[in-house]
């Protein structure tokens, strides 16, 4: 036994050999000891906790933002009290899904946007336009790094004119706007039924506020249903644009479900007969 | 000497380096752009779809930008490369106003493109890029670029998704390829002449709703800029939705 204190618990090298790091496939050993150095550099390859779907809808006076409280391991449900919703200033909420921990760490680029804004101590000046130009920016360039932050992300809230920004942003930089947007499986799920009630501009002004949080409780609730790695907690964000609030409710609870026998249940989503 | 290799079919399956899964910086988001110049102006156009895959990300998301200078600047590919080289190309225009103190001529904003795109030569923009503007003479010109820089001044151009489709309609229709004068019976080519601007919207609304009838990833909405000597203006017109 090497009793270096380096070395602690290592096999003695003079006796038994070096190290053989290739056992159990040790590729992320210390390197700066380690013999085998042919393996690559890694970054993050696929993510670990994961949030699912953020979903949004524009209405005719502004926007209804969702997105459930769990963080899944796999198929574990790891946490289950996590806020993916988080408000940015004065002008802006941000939803985020994928990666957690890169979620952490976009919280704290955030964060220390805020804090620079606020040093000057004038009104609010980080406007959600800017915000969604920023988080592109850092997107595009982690993923040209070819180390990519593994989220999915929708901005939403006001312009420096107070008008409605909403922006979606992924791991490679691609970002666009559109009156509904979703991330992960509200892409399939939660898109088909907010298209329905909004597919253009001129849609918007047609939605009700009410319709609105009705519209996204009803979406929450079929992907609750079929997407397995949702929760029935989830965070809704109301931003209005005639009173230019943003008010973000945390533990709403997915209502009306129906878990009877199949044969009674006619569909997901739509009222029952 | 050669080791004794079965050839089976599974024998062609083994492989003795790790399989490796790569993170895949590039996407493809669809969409068709078309750039064509005429006697005293030049259009460039393109579909406001945006998509990954079978899903459309957005029904209006422009692609076609007045980039100042009288100048139109798409690129159309991987949308995150694309809005990047918008946005270094904007960044390189205003520091050669602060530099130069001049207008950027088109041919000089193609070739700075040339060295925008070669300069990633190695890790490329995945971009069809289409430039359009006027010339010293006032005539319209169009530039278009492969996604290293390679580049050529056209008459007209198609880029992106439904390219392949709407270039041998513009061959045919702006560069009158393979028409003949019908007074000649079939001996002498029809004579090219400059289209007029009702003549290339029309053409360019004719392509695009036929490019959207045979291409999924094209659709939405068109939006044309037109650049003449009195600025740049724009046109929408709807697509089909489906």
């Amino acid at each position: 036994m090497n009793h270096d204190p380096f070395h602690w618990g290592r096999p003695s090298a003079d006796t038994y050999g070096e190290y053989n790091y290739n056992i159990a496939h040790a590729s992320n050993a210390d390197r700066s000891t380690s013999t085998n150095s042919e393996f690559p550099r890694m970054h993050t390859q696929q993510p670990m906790i994961t949030g699912t779907s953020v979903i949004a809808i524009k209405y005719n006076d502004g926007i209804v933002m969702a997105a459930d409280h769990m963080g899944s391991f796999g198929s574990l449900m790891k946490l289950d009290d996590l806020q993916r919703i988080i408000p940015v200033g004065k002008s802006a909420a941000v939803g985020i899904s994928g990666d957690i921990s890169d979620f952490q760490y976009l919280e704290r680029l955030l964060d220390d946007l805020e804090i620079e804004d606020s040093y000057d101590m004038e009104s609010d000046n980080l406007k959600a336009d800017y915000l969604s130009e920023y988080l592109t920016r850092v997107m595009y360039n982690r993923r040209s790094k070819m180390n990519p932050l593994w989220n999915a992300i929708i901005v939403a809230g006001f312009d420096g004119k107070g008008e409605l920004v909403l922006k979606h942003v992924d791991l490679l930089g691609v970002s666009y706007s559109s009156p509904t947007l979703a991330t992960g499986f509200g892409n399939h799920l939660a898109i088909p039924l907010l298209r329905k009630k909004v597919d253009s501009e001129e849609d918007v002004k047609k939605l009700s506020k009410e319709d609105a949080i009705q519209t996204v409780k009803d979406c929450m609730k079929v992907l609750f249903y079929r997407d397995a790695r949702s929760w029935n907690k989830y965070s809704l964000c109301v931003i209005e644009k005639s009173t230019q609030s943003i008010e973000i409710e945390k533990d709403v609870a997915v209502e009306g479900m129906r878990w009877d026998f199949a044969q009674h249940i006619t569909g997901y989503g739509i009222p029952q007969l | 000497m050669q080791k004794a290799v079965p050839t089976t079919e599974y024998a062609n399956e083994i492989r003795n380096e790790p399989i490796e899964h790569r993170f895949n910086p590039y996407s493809d988001n669809g969409g068709t752009i078309l750039g064509i110049a005429g006697e005293d102006f030049a259009v460039l156009a393109g579909d406001t779809r945006q998509t990954t895959g079978y899903s459309i990300n957005s029904r209006y998301e422009p692609k076609v930008f007045s980039v100042g200078d009288n100048l139109l600047l798409s690129a159309n590919g991987f949308a995150g490369d694309a809005t990047q080289l918008v946005k270094v190309f904007e960044n390189r225009l205003k520091w050669y106003h602060f530099n130069h103190n001049k207008k950027l001529e088109t041919a000089s904003a193609a070739r700075l493109i040339q060295h925008m795109l070669y300069g990633k030569r190695f890790f490329p923009y995945y971009v069809h890029t289409i430039i359009a503007g006027l010339d010293k003479d006032g005539k319209g010109e169009i530039y278009s670029f492969d996604p290293v820089g390679s580049y050529e001044r056209e008459q007209c151009r198609a880029g992106g998704a439904a390219a392949s489709l709407i270039m041998p309609f513009l061959d045919n229709q702006v560069n009158f390829k393979n028409q003949m004068d019908p007074a000649s019976h079939g001996t002498k080519k029809r004579e090219v002449r400059y289209l007029t601007l009702d003549e290339v919207i029309q053409l360019v609304r004719d392509a695009f709703t036929a490019a959207t009838e045979r291409h999924i990833e094209v659709g939405d909405g068109l939006e044309i800029l037109i650049v003449t000597k009195e600025g740049v203006r724009t046109e929408y017109f709807p697509l089909k939705k489906d």
